[in-house]
C-alpha cells in the first residue's frame, strides 16, 4: 500500500513536471510568439492611440489663430497648479477694454495628465496630444508657453 | 561568534526584510524574529510611501480629488475612482445614466482581471518561476491597450467623474474586448499547466499560512483572503452598486484557508469577471454618458460612506462635508491594511519560504496601505 | 591533421625536437594552463549568452540583440562593467577568508577539468581513477561556499551558505550512486576506457532501463549540486537577496558567477561522457557502414554537442519550475532519490552479471 502510494506520487509528480516543460519547450521552438515591440527601431511605424494623454497643446490653424480667451477656467480646474494664465487687456477700435491671453504657461514637469483642464475649457482651445517622448536635458525646457508668439484669437469665438 | 552577528539574548536572529527587497511588492519593512529557520514574530513597519493623500484631498474640489486616488492602489485604479465618484453622487443625489453604469462595471471587471494577472505573475516570481511573469503580462498588455484607446492612459486612468464617465467609448471597444476574451480563453490552460498543476508549487502552497474563519473576521480581512477562509464578503453581492445586481455571477467562497485556496479563489474570480463582461458587452444601452451637474460641486452638510470591492478587498470612502466646495475630511478604509495585520498570525511557526509564499498570496500593494 | 589530437601531437614533437626534455615538459605545462584559462573565459562568455537567449525565447521575448550580431558581445560588455565596479570588503568581514573564497571555488573548477576527454586522445591527464578523482574534487567546492557565507559578516549570507552546504553534501550521494551504476557496466574508472567501451552504442541505450533511471537521477542531482534552479535557494533572489554572495561585488562576484557556469559545464561533460558516449560518435551495434559515416564528424563536435544539449536541458529546468523549500529539497533527496538510486544500483548489478544489457 505504501509502495503503491510512493510510486503513484513519483508518477504524478513527473507527469506534472513534464507538462510544464512541454509548454516552455513550445515557446522556445516557436519564435513567432515573441511579442516584444522593438521600440527605438520601430519609430517610423509606431501608431499611438489617438486619445492617449501625452501633453497639453493648443492647436493653431493656418492663420496662426487659436481660440483661447484667457478665461482661466483651466487654471482653476487644474488640481496641482500646472497652468498659469497671464492675460492682458486689448483696446478694441471702439475704445472698449477686452481681456485677451498674453501667455499660457504650461509646466510639463508638474502635469499629471489627468485631462481636467481640457474638460473645463469652454471654447475647446486646448487638447491632449499623444506625444510621449518628453525627455530634455535642461529642466527649464519643460516649462512651455502654449500660445505661439504673434498669434491671436480667432474672430467670432464667444466667451 | 553569535554576539557579533547581533542575535538577541535568547539566541534569536532578527532580520530586516526590505524596505528594498525583491519580494515585498513596494516598500514594506518587516522585522522577522527567527529561531534558526522558524519564524517567531513578524513586525511590519509602515509609512515609507505615505504621501498624505487624505490631507491633500482637503484642499481639492470634488471633481479634482479623484485623480489622486488612482495612485493609492494603482492596480485597481478604475475601482478606486469608481468608489469616489459613487460617494460624491450619493451626496449630490444624482442619478447616473444606464450607459455610464454599464461602462463603469465593464471597466471595473477588466481592471480586476489585470490586477489578478499581475498578482499571479509577481507571486510566481517570488517562488522562483520566472516565466509566468511574461505570459501574464501578455494578457495584461491587451487590457492596457483597450484602456489606452478609450480612456487615454494605461495605469492611472482618471476616467470616472461624478455623474458618469469622462468620454464615450472608442468605436473599436467592443471588438477589442471580445478579442481579448477569446485570447484569454485560449491561454488560460497554460496557467494550469505551468504553475497550478505543478507538484513543486502545490507542495509549497498546500497547508501553508492557514487562516481560520474566526481569525479572518476578527482581523477584518476582506476580499479573496477572507473568501478563502469561508467568509461571505463580496460587496458586489452584499451591497450591489451600479448594475451588479443585474448580472449573474458566483461569489467564489472556499473553505480551505491556506495559501493554495487563496490562489484558487483568485483564479476563479478571474473567470467570473470574464463571465460578467460577456454578459454586459453586447448589451450596452445607448444614452448619455454623464449626468448634468453644476460646474462647481458642493455636497450638503453631512457624512457619506460608500464601499466597493476592489481586487484586494473592501475599499471604503468616507467623506465628511461642511457644505463647502471642498471636503472637510476624507478617509479611505484600505483593504491591504487589515490583510497585512493577519500576516503575523498566519506565519508564526513556519519557515522563511512559507512566509514568502504567504505574503505573495495576500496580494499587498503597499501604496494602498500607506496612502 | 586538423583535429585536436593532431595539433597536440604536433606541438609535442616540435617542443621535444627543439628543447631538452624538462624544458619541453615545463613549456607544455604553461601551454596547457593558458589553454585551460582560455577555455574558461570563452565558456563563461558563451554560456552566459546562451542562458540569456534561452531564457528570453522561453519567455516570449528577445534576449540581448544590440551589442554585436545577435548580442554575442553582451557578456564582454558585462565583464568590463564588473571590472570597473568597486568591490567593497565589509567592515565585519574576515578579510583573509573573504578574499580567498572566490579563488577556492575557481581553482576547484579548474582542477576538475583535468581528466575530461574533449576529443579522441585529447585529455590533460588520463589517470586510472578518473571518475573517482572528479567526484572527490567536486566535493571541495562546498568549502568555498561556506567560506564565502561565513566570512561576509552578514546574517543573510550565513543562512544561505548553511543551506547550500547541506544541499550539496546530500545530493552528492545520489550523484555518486548513479555514476557507480555505469561503472558497474564498464568495469573501469579510467575515462578513456569508459568512452572506448561505448564504441558499439552509448550506455544510455545499451543499459536500457537502469541506465535511463540513473541518467534522470544524475541530471537532477547535478542541478542540485551546482545550486541551479529549482534548487537555487542558496542564492534565491527573492528570499535572501543574494544568499552567500550578497556582499561580493566587482570582479569577485564575476568569479562566483563564472564558476557556477563552469560547474554546470563540468557536470554536463561528465554526464555526457558516462551516459552519452563522450567523444564517441553515434554508433549502432556492428553496422559498419553506418558507423563509418558517423565517424566523419569530428569527435570534438560530438563531445561539445552532447554537452551543450545537456546544458540546455538544465537551463530548461531553471526557467520552468518554481523553487523548492529547503526541507522539501532534503526530503526529495533522502526519501526519493537516494532509495531509488540504491535500488537502481542493485538492478544494474544484476543486469551486468546476467549479461542482460546489449
Amino acid at each position: 500500500m505504501f509502495l503503491k502510494d510512493y510510486f503513484s506520487d513519483v508518477y504524478h509528480a513527473t507527469k506534472s513536471l513534464l507538462t510544464g516543460m512541454k509548454l516552455t519547450g513550445y515557446y522556445f521552438t516557436h519564435p513567432k510568439e515573441i511579442i516584444t515591440e522593438e521600440y527605438p527601431d520601430n519609430r517610423k511605424t509606431l501608431v499611438m492611440a489617438e486619445r492617449f494623454r501625452g501633453e497639453v497643446v493648443m492647436p493653431h490653424d493656418a492663420n496662426n489663430e487659436h481660440t483661447c480667451t484667457g478665461c482661466s477656467s483651466c487654471e482653476i480646474a487644474c488640481p496641482n497648479g500646472s497652468i498659469k494664465i497671464i492675460s492682458k487687456f486689448n483696446i478694441s477700435p471702439e475704445g472698449k477694454k477686452k481681456k485677451a491671453i498674453d501667455q499660457h504657461i504650461y509646466r510639463l514637469d508638474m502635469c499629471t495628465m489627468c485631462g481636467l483642464c481640457v474638460e473645463a475649457c469652454p471654447t475647446d482651445a486646448i487638447k491632449m496630444a499623444n506625444t510621449f517622448e518628453h525627455s530634455v536635458f535642461d529642466r527649464n525646457n519643460l516649462i512651455k508657453r502654449l500660445n505661439k508668439p504673434g498669434s491671436k484669437i480667432r474672430e467670432g469665438v464667444e466667451e | 561568534m553569535f554576539e557579533e552577528i547581533g542575535i538577541t539574548q535568547e539566541g534569536d536572529l532578527m532580520i530586516n526584510v526590505g524596505p528594498q527587497h525583491p519580494a515585498t511588492h513596494g516598500v514594506l519593512h518587516l522585522v522577522l524574529t527567527l529561531n534558526g529557520e522558524i519564524i517567531k514574530k513578524v513586525d511590519p513597519h509602515l509609512g515609507y510611501i505615505h504621501r498624505s493623500i487624505e490631507k491633500m484631498c482637503e484642499s481639492l474640489s470634488y471633481r479634482q480629488f479623484i485623480y489622486v486616488t488612482s495612485r493609492m492602489d494603482y492596480l485597481s485604479a478604475h475601482i478606486n475612482n469608481h468608489a469616489c465618484a459613487l460617494c460624491v453622487e450619493k451626496g449630490l443625489k444624482v442619478e447616473v445614466p444606464l450607459r455610464a453604469q454599464y461602462i463603469r462595471v465593464i471597466m471595473d471587471e477588466l481592471t480586476r482581471i489585470a490586477s489578478h494577472e499581475l498578482w499571479w505573475s509577481a507571486m510566481s516570481m517570488d517562488l522562483g518561476a520566472f516565466t509566468p511573469y511574461f505570459l501574464a503580462f501578455r494578457e495584461r498588455e491587451r487590457i492596457n491597450e483597450i484602456m489606452e484607446e478609450t480612456c487615454g492612459a494605461r495605469l492611472t486612468m482618471n476616467y470616472m467623474v461624478p455623474g458618469g464617465v469622462m468620454t464615450d467609448l472608442h468605436p473599436d471597444f467592443q471588438k477589442k474586448v471580445k478579442e481579448f476574451i477569446q485570447q484569454y480563453k485560449l491561454r488560460i490552460h497554460e496557467y494550469k499547466e505551468l504553475i497550478t498543476g505543478n507538484v513543486i508549487f502545490q507542495n509549497r502552497m498546500k497547508g501553508v499560512g492557514y487562516l481560520s474563519m474566526e481569525d479572518a473576521i476578527s482581523y477584518g480581512c476582506t476580499g479573496p483572503v477572507a473568501r478563502a477562509s469561508g467568509v461571505k464578503s463580496d460587496i458586489r453581492k452584499i451591497a450591489p452598486y451600479d448594475v451588479y445586481d443585474k448580472v449573474d455571477f458566483n461569489e467564489v467562497i472556499e473553505k480551505g484557508g491556506d495559501c493554495f485556496t487563496r490562489y484558487q479563489v483568485r483564479i476563479h474570480e478571474m473567470n467570473e469577471s470574464i463571465r460578467i463582461i460577456e454578459q454586459l458587452i453586447d448589451n450596452i444601452p445607448e444614452g448619455e454618458i454623464q449626468a448634468k451637474t453644476k460646474a462647481v460641486l458642493k455636497l450638503p452638510k453631512g457624512e457619506f460612506y460608500q464601499r466597493v470591492e476592489t481586487a484586494r478587498g473592501e475599499l471604503g470612502v468616507y467623506i465628511v462635508s461642511e457644505g463647502a466646495a471642498q471636503p472637510y475630511r476624507i478617509k479611505f478604509r484600505s483593504p491591504g491594511f487589515s490583510n497585512l495585520c493577519a500576516l503575523d498570525h498566519m506565519v508564526r511557526g513556519s519557515k522563511i519560504g512559507d512566509f514568502i509564499a504567504t505574503m505573495g498570496t495576500l496580494d499587498l500593494v503597499i501604496p494602498d496601505i500607506d496612502r | 591533421m586538423l583535429s585536436l589530437e593532431g595539433i597536440s601531437n604536433f606541438i609535442h614533437e616540435w617542443l621535444n625536437g627543439h628543447l631538452n626534455a624538462t624544458l619541453a615538459l615545463l613549456a607544455e605545462f604553461v601551454i596547457v594552463g593558458v589553454a585551460a584559462i582560455g577555455l574558461f573565459a570563452v565558456l563563461g562568455l558563451g554560456l552566459v549568452w546562451m542562458e540569456r537567449k534561452v531564457a528570453a525565447l522561453m519567455q516570449i521575448r528577445m534576449g540581448p540583440n544590440r551589442i554585436g550580431p545577435k548580442g554575442i558581445f553582451q557578456t564582454s560588455a558585462d565583464t568590463v562593467k564588473l571590472i570597473m565596479k568597486e568591490a567593497l570588503t565589509p567592515e565585519n568581514a574576515d578579510k583573509i577568508l573573504f578574499n580567498m573564497a572566490p579563488f577556492v571555488v575557481i581553482i576547484v573548477a579548474m582542477l576538475i577539468l583535468v581528466p575530461i576527454a574533449f576529443a579522441r586522445n585529447f585529455q590533460i591527464w588520463d589517470i586510472n581513477i578518473g571518475v573517482l578523482y572528479v567526484t572527490s574534487v567536486s566535493s571541495l567546492s562546498v568549502i568555498g561556499i561556506l567560506m564565502a557565507g561565513w566570512s561576509s559578516g552578514n546574517k543573510y549570507s550565513l543562512l544561505g551558505a548553511m543551506r547550500s552546504g547541506a544541499q550539496i553534501v546530500s545530493y552528492e550521494l545520489s550523484a555518486g550512486l548513479s555514476v557507480l551504476s555505469i561503472i558497474v557496466l564498464t568495469g573501469s574508472l579510467k575515462i578513456s576506457d569508459i568512452v572506448a567501451s561505448q564504441e558499439d552504442g552509448w550506455w544510455i541505450f545499451k543499459g536500457h532501463i537502469p541506465a535511463i533511471i540513473a541518467f534522470v537521477i544524475f541530471i537532477i542531482a547535478a542541478t542540485a549540486e551546482t545550486n541551479r534552479a529549482p534548487f537555487d535557494l542558496a542564492e534565491a533572489e527573492s528570499e535572501l537577496t543574494a544568499g552567500f554572495h550578497t556582499e561580493y561585488g566587482g570582479m569577485k562576484f564575476a568569479l562566483f558567477f563564472l564558476s557556477e557556469y563552469i560547474n554546470i559545464f563540468i557536470v554536463c561533460a561528465i554526464g555526457a561522457t558516462l551516459f552519452l558516449g563522450g567523444w564517441m560518435p553515434f554508433h549502432i551495434g556492428h553496422w559498419a557502414a553506418f558507423n563509418h559515416i558517423m565517424d566523419y564528424i569530428p569527435s570534438s563536435f560530438w563531445f561539445f554537442g552532447k554537452t551543450i544539449f545537456l546544458i540546455f536541458l538544465i537551463m530548461w529546468f531553471r526557467w520552468t519550475f518554481p523553487r523548492l523549500r529547503v526541507d522539501q529539497l532534503l526530503n526529495l533527496e533522502w526519501k526519493y532519490l537516494f532509495p531509488i538510486s540504491m535500488f537502481n544500483l542493485l538492478l544494474m548489478t544484476l543486469v551486468a552479471i546476467m549479461g542482460w544489457h546489449f
